[in-house]
């Protein structure tokens, strides 16, 4: 497939997000990028684009449909609020990769940063190095995969998000514990590993989940205990 | 001497100011549960409001316009200049920001009919937007919230404007909440929620902190809707000068500033109360902000937080707001404690007038409920035409007053029309008090 090229020293962001917005279909290479923000933002059509270079905030925000690749780093947010699709970077990203994040695949081969994954809603994410604090805060849906190590506070009030980790864990957050790695577990762990292009074994991956204590408040009723205490309920 | 009961000395039932009733049920409530209140409805006890301001109508030094036959408008635009589809609304009051999940679907639809039959805009909420809201609303404002629960790129590029919630004037510094009674398939599936869980939504954005990220947040919505829409920044009032020269910094095209009177579907009661400032504390800090930065009247101010009349709408413009958002009286305009529904308020332990455990699921008024049989009971095409009407009557007040002030645009008043009827409220308004040249601090 032929390549357009979109030299962001040649054009402005617009001008780019527009052109890959409004294509149907194609493939493209950004060169330039230089740590632009908000690189290839709000793509819905099925396009590829490379991006050679290292990028901003909010690269590929919000994707739905398509392949970003990034030749470098990328700063907060990669591919934030991602619904389908796949963004892929061969460098390390910084705070909050993949946040909110409803579907899709984000692959970071380098390390990521604080927050990874927080909030996320279905998305898939597989980090090849390590992940910050907080990584998979309050995570609801989906699965991530840190070959490396992740640092403190691991799936801190965490719904159904599966965390899978190679690496050491300096500490789990509230309510998130080691789950037993079942054969559906294993499954798709094995699945995400070739999708990422990752080699490791899935058997030397720890899985955590959430131990649901914090689903609900828990209600005391003294009064009500009292009452059928005293009618003999 | 009396030949009364000692029990029943009148000097036997005097009410402790400091232990009253509401302060002993509370104690022995939370002895009983070890949980703290939560309710919704916004700050109960009494505050400093825009009834603390009077209008000085036109007379000698001031020229009235007629009342029934000079015009005098109500339109504004929001993001003109700034977005390629600004926001155009003829009546400078708007529906506040409140989700499907606290709210019924029916009620979302009723609150879209009135707005859409008056000119003006609704706002989603925690949650997402829903087929029906966006159907029934000419205007949609789309929320975009610390838990981004429903966020989908498709929603936003639908809306037209999108409002960035920072905080709001029922708890700011908090996140909102949704009690699992109201979590049911839909509402669990819009969320990604399991059902029944007591939702406790993230009160910080997950991917920016602070002004200098905002400012890069608002590029990236801006390239996703192309460039198409204004964004609202909405901060709940507590520093709203420092708030709104940020929001401002950022790119914003409006800041919505929430006073503490500001309601909410479900928080703690120990935020609704003592979290934030009054609303007229808070629209003369912002216009502050705004006009040391050259962009009053620019950047568009929505004050919001115990908007009740045209009257609080005429004061809140006066000091330098350009519209008024409400929420717990567009509720109250839709059927929220109505007294016909007495008999079903005395069943809960309450009555009407008093309700507000919007948080419970149980609304006899069908407004903030998921149940079925419930929400049934709002007919959204009867609320929409009681909220159109309510609005209209806000309106005319406004525009009352307004030609009263000798001024052809609401929003040609200012604080020169206005005078403090206490010393706080002339502190914080930095209007005289009435009868004097005196502005405290001034």
């Amino acid at each position: 497939m032929t390549e357009t090229i979109l030299d962001l020293a040649e054009i402005t962001l617009r001008e780019l997000n527009q052109t890959l917005q409004n294509s149907a279909n194609g493939a493209f290479r950004v060169t330039n990028p230089r740590g632009a923000h908000a690189v290839a933002a709000g793509l819905h059509t099925d396009v590829e684009v490379h991006i050679d270079g290292s990028v901003g905030y909010y690269c590929a925000g919000m994707h739905q449909v398509g392949t970003v690749r990034v030749e470098g780093n990328a700063s907060t947010g990669l591919a934030e609020n991602i619904m389908s699709g796949k963004v892929h970077i061969t460098g390390s990203a910084t705070m909050s990769a993949g946040a909110t994040g409803n579907g899709g695949l984000v692959v970071i081969e380098g390390n990521s940063g604080a927050r990874c994954g927080i909030s996320m809603k279905g998305v898939d994410i597989v980090v090849g190095g390590n992940v910050g604090h907080m990584s998979a805060f309050m995570g609801q849906a989906g699965n991530l995969v840190v070959l490396g190590d992740a640092a403190n506070d691991l799936g801190d009030s965490l719904y159904e998000a599966n965390i899978f980790v190679r690496g050491k864990v300096a500490s789990l957050g509230a309510d998130c514990i080691e789950k037993e790695m079942r054969a559906e577990h294993v499954e798709t762990l094995t699945r995400l590993l070739a999708e990422a292009g990752m080699d490791a074994d899935p058997a030397d991956f720890t899985r955590f989940g959430s131990a649901r204590e914090l689903y609900n408040f828990h209600v005391d009723d003294i009064d009500a205990e009292l009452a059928a205490r005293s009618t003999g309920a | 001497m009396s030949e009364q009961p000692f029990s029943q000395q009148p000097w036997n039932l005097r009410e402790s100011y400091t232990y009253d009733r509401n302060v002993i049920a509370e104690i022995r409530r939370a002895a009983n549960t070890g949980i703290y209140r939560i309710r919704g409805w916004g700050a109960k006890r009494e505050l400093p409001t825009l009834d603390d301001l009077v209008f000085l109508g036109a007379s000698m030094s001031r020229y009235p316009l007629e009342g029934y036959r000079e015009a005098c408008g109500t339109d504004i635009v929001i993001g003109e200049g700034r977005a390629e589809n600004p926001v155009k609304l003829d009546i400078p009051i708007t529906i506040a920001g409140m989700s499907f999940g606290s709210l019924s679907a029916n009620a979302k639809e009723a609150l879209g009919r009135g707005a859409s039959a008056m000119g003006t805009s609704t706002t989603t909420g925690d949650g997402g937007m829903t087929s029906e809201e966006r159907g029934h609303s000419n205007t949609l404002v789309y929320q975009y919230l610390p838990s981004r629960y429903g966020m989908n790129p498709d929603d936003l590029r639908k809306a037209d404007a999108i409002e960035i919630v920072v905080g709001q004037g029922a708890k700011p510094g908090g996140g909102g909440m949704l009690m699992g009674q109201k979590i049911n398939e839909r509402v669990a599936q819009m969320r990604t929620l399991p059902e029944g869980i007591d939702q406790r939504s993230a009160c910080r954005h997950p991917d920016w902190t602070g002004p200098d990220d905002l400012a890069i947040k608002i590029v990236e919505l801006r390239e996703i809707v192309n460039h198409r829409v204004p964004i609202y920044v909405k901060v709940g009032a507590a520093r709203p000068y420092y708030d709104t020269a940020l929001s401002v910094k950022a790119g914003a095209d409006a800041v919505v500033v929430d006073g503490m009177q500001g309601g909410t579907a479900a928080t703690q009661d120990v935020f609704i109360e003592h979290v934030g400032i009054p609303t007229i504390a808070a629209i003369p800090e912002a216009v502050r902000a705004l006009q040391e930065l050259g962009v009053h009247r620019e950047v568009k101010l929505i004050a919001a937080g115990g908007m009740r009349s045209g009257a609080d709408v005429a004061k809140a413009i006066a000091l330098g707001a350009d519209a008024v958002s409400i929420g717990t009286a567009a509720l109250i305009a839709i059927g929220d404690n109505d007294p016909a529904l007495e008999a079903e308020y005395n069943k809960l332990g309450t009555s009407a007038g008093y309700w507000e455990d919007f948080q419970a699921g149980n609304d006899p008024a069908g407004i903030t409920t998921q149940d079925p049989a419930l929400s049934g009971r709002l007919d959204p095409v009867i609320g929409g035409r009681r909220l159109a009407n309510y609005l209209k009557v806000l309106s005319v007040e406004a525009q009352t007053l307004a030609r009263a002030c000798g001024k052809s645009h609401v929003t040609n008043l200012e604080p020169e029309d206005l005078a403090a009827l206490t010393v706080e409220a002339a502190a914080m308004a930095k209007v005289p008090l009435a009868g004097t040249g005196w502005v405290p601090g001034g």
